[in-house]
């Protein structure tokens, strides 16, 4: 296991970037980074990452650094490491790092055919739940209810009507040799699969909660709180999926019967995207993740 | 030359990248540049082709991927047509700028609507202002020579952009006929190993490859693309020269001129429909009729001093186009007048073979006629003229 103590205090995404104060995806980054190590190199499509990680001709990334689209991060990774294989400079690893729309929405096509080569690239993406570099639109990984730009509550309508699709799980169809949920709240088990994904090779594809302050209309100071209690009430399910088996790593605070014991309401009640949120919404939105927990439970159950 | 073969347009493009030593190519398939995929999976499979090749699942990716295997220093190359290339409009605008020099055989194709799979230039002229360097062959040797003679200009220091030759669907790239391959070790004279000294990510030397870039400085990223392609005109010439001297065959750079010297009226074509007008000027010429023909083998960089030289020695001049910018002209007919203005010459636009319709003897005949008529008259009747249209006098 690694753990935080283990890192090393030289920083390969270093201070000076732009990040909004709290942000989850800046602590994944530089956290990642002291794991990955130099021989690394990091493809990162349109998203907030490419913005505040560096503006010409200021870059926080010390190591080789590739942008070409929004919707190719699985596909430019993969064609950067075997550019790099066919001139024998195969041994780096190369990571695609994009958010929930580059990831969910827009890159899904270039994903799954990266996933179905089995490109020999780690992907990682940071789940903030929203377009946040454009200004909190709505993406296919938004929770239900949750207030964006694009899902305004409005008279009629209160926030977004669908539920958040599930990428892991379609990952793991994939048949790919590793897939794996994180938090920025676990940073021992998120190291842990970071130093593991390291290792492995083929297509590996991680997916990391990464708390969004100013889209989320949270308190800065709360990041970590607010990701803890994701998990805590089963709206984020920590688990990997391994050599065709899969494991929950963290397990949410259960009951007698092995149900989530803690509301979802408490979550919701942190952040002022869920501010509108009627009753009948939160009792439709804690079914759906009652269900989801025990459709997790089960698979993991079938996957031992 | 030891390898002389028959063979389709396709084949040579695929040979092309093999004997060029490509390193990485990714690629789709679609009509009617499939074949170019499936020589290209047969060279692999049987180890003749030391690349990395990744079968991806769309035209888009394909580009993505030649872009950032190539910024990892590897020598790319794809290839697509019609709507392949509509698809990857949006990434063919990087590789300029990072200075990427992609080789990209197009096919050319109709786009839809309707959907058509024969030749018309609407898929490659919606791409002329994305810094890649694009020129159009007249045959299969050509289409050989170009893949070779593109890596040599595209990794050129004075030039580094990427090299788009534009061959027509079918009439090429289902056409046999003799190709002269060059032998391995006469190609590796010529062509030397690609060093990405410029721009690569490795890790040894880390660098950035596309970075977040404010209007303080994306302005002088487009002067430095202009002032490539300027350069390019140069280097096209000096390796079409290397090239004649080497291996004997002269394509004469950015245009090749036919009985230009003493004529009166002459055509400008792109692509296949040379070899055609080639042979409708030698028939006037028994006639007596002094007309001439000018290849238009660079549409970028556009030789403009070239047109006008030509231009000052003839007394009127038709433009063939394969595709339309509606209410403006076939694109190289507004492209010709716009060098040739000020010269007080007349310049007719002549549209014929969209969507793959044969373009006949007596159509380009026609084009001459009219074309005579302007240099006789001093004006053009008519400034763009539709042939063999449905319902339509020409």
């Amino acid at each position: 296991m690694t753990t935080i103590h283990d890192l090393p205090k030289e920083d390969l995404f270093t201070s000076g970037h732009t990040a909004c104060p709290g942000c989850g995806a800046a602590i994944l980054a530089r956290n990642m980074m002291k794991v990955l190590g130099k021989n690394t190199v990091i493809y990162n499509p349109a998203c907030c990452l490419l913005v505040f990680g560096g503006t010409y001709p200021h870059l926080s990334w010390k190591v080789p650094y590739h942008h070409v689209a929004f919707e190719n991060t699985a596909v430019c990774a993969a064609g950067i490491k075997r550019g790099l294989k066919s001139i024998g400079k195969g041994d780096a690893l190369v990571v695609g790092m994009a958010g929930d729309g580059g990831t969910a929405d827009i890159g899904m096509q270039a994903l799954s055919g990266a996933a179905e080569r089995n490109e020999d690239i780690l992907y990682i993406m940071y789940d903030n739940e929203a377009y946040m570099n454009t200004g909190i639109q709505r993406s296919g990984s938004t929770p239900y209810g949750a207030w964006t730009t694009t899902t305004p509550a409005g008279k009629v309508i209160k926030g977004k009507e669908l539920f958040k699709k599930d990428m892991p799980q379609i990952m793991m169809a994939h048949g790919v040799p590793y897939v794996a949920t994180a938090s920025i709240a676990y940073p021992n088990d998120l190291l842990t699969k970071l130093e593991k994904a390291k290792k492995i090779r083929g297509f590996r594809y991680l997916q990391i909660y990464a708390t969004c302050p100013t889209g989320w209309r949270a308190a800065p100071e709360k990041t970590v709180e607010i990701a803890k209690k994701a998990v805590e009430t089963g709206m984020w399910t920590i688990y990997e999926y391994e050599n065709g088996k899969m494991k929950i790593n963290i397990k949410p605070k259960l009951d007698e019967n092995k149900n989530l014991s803690v509301p979802i309401k408490e979550y919701l009640m942190m952040q002022g995207r869920f501010r509108h949120i009627t009753d009948e919404q939160i009792s439709l939105l804690q079914n759906w993740v009652n269900e989801k927990w025990k459709r997790d439970l089960a698979i993991e159950k079938a996957l031992q | 030359m030891g390898d002389k073969r028959l063979v389709s347009g396709n084949y040579a493009a695929a040979f092309g990248s093999l004997r060029a030593r490509v390193q990485f190519v990714a690629a789709y398939p679609i009509t009617p540049q499939t074949f170019i995929v499936e020589h290209i999976s047969e060279f692999v499979n049987n180890g003749e082709m030391d690349a990395e090749f990744m079968r991806v699942e769309s035209e888009h990716s394909a580009m993505s991927a030649c872009v950032s295997a190539e910024a990892a220093g590897a020598r790319s190359f794809t290839a697509t047509a019609s709507q392949g290339l509509a698809l990857m409009h949006e990434i063919l605008a990087i590789p300029a700028p990072m200075r990427l020099p992609i080789v990209m055989p197009v096919v050319n194709r109709t786009v839809a609507a309707p959907i058509g799979i024969w030749a018309e230039y609407n898929d490659v002229m919606p791409q002329r202002d994305l810094g890649w360097i694009m020129m159009f062959v007249e045959e299969n040797q050509e289409v050989f020579d170009m893949i070779i003679q593109g890596y040599k200009i595209a990794e050129d220091k004075r030039v580094l952009l990427p090299f788009m030759p534009n061959l027509d669907a079918f009439i090429l790239s289902h056409t046999y006929e003799p190709v002269d391959f060059l032998t391995q070790e006469e190609v590796d004279s010529f062509l030397p190993p690609y060093k990405a000294e410029h721009a690569h990510l490795w890790p040894d030397d880390p660098m950035a490859v596309g970075v977040f870039t404010p209007p303080e400085y994306i302005q002088e990223y487009r002067y430095q693309t202009e002032q490539a392609m300027q350069a390019a005109k140069k280097v096209i010439k000096e390796v079409n020269d290397e090239f004649a001297r080497r291996f004997g065959r002269d394509y004469h750079g950015l245009t090749e001129e036919f009985m230009t010297d003493d004529a009166e009226a002459i055509l400008i074509t792109l692509g296949t429909v040379t070899s055609t007008a080639r042979k409708v000027v030698m028939d006037m010429r028994k006639e007596g009729k002094k007309v001439g023909l000018v290849k238009l083998r660079f549409l970028r960089p556009f030789p403009k001093d070239e047109l006008r030289k030509i231009a000052e020695k003839v007394d009127a001049i038709g433009v063939y186009d394969k595709s339309v910018s509606f209410s403006a002209g076939g694109p190289a007919f507004v492209e010709v007048r716009n060098v040739l203005y000020g010269m007080d010459k007349p310049v007719i636009g002549y549209l014929a073979g969209l969507g793959g319709r044969d373009v006949m003897y007596s159509d380009i005949k026609l084009m001459f006629e009219r074309t005579l008529e302007a240099a006789k008259t001093g004006k053009a009747e008519k400034e763009i003229v539709w042939i063999g249209t449905r319902g339509v006098q020409p």
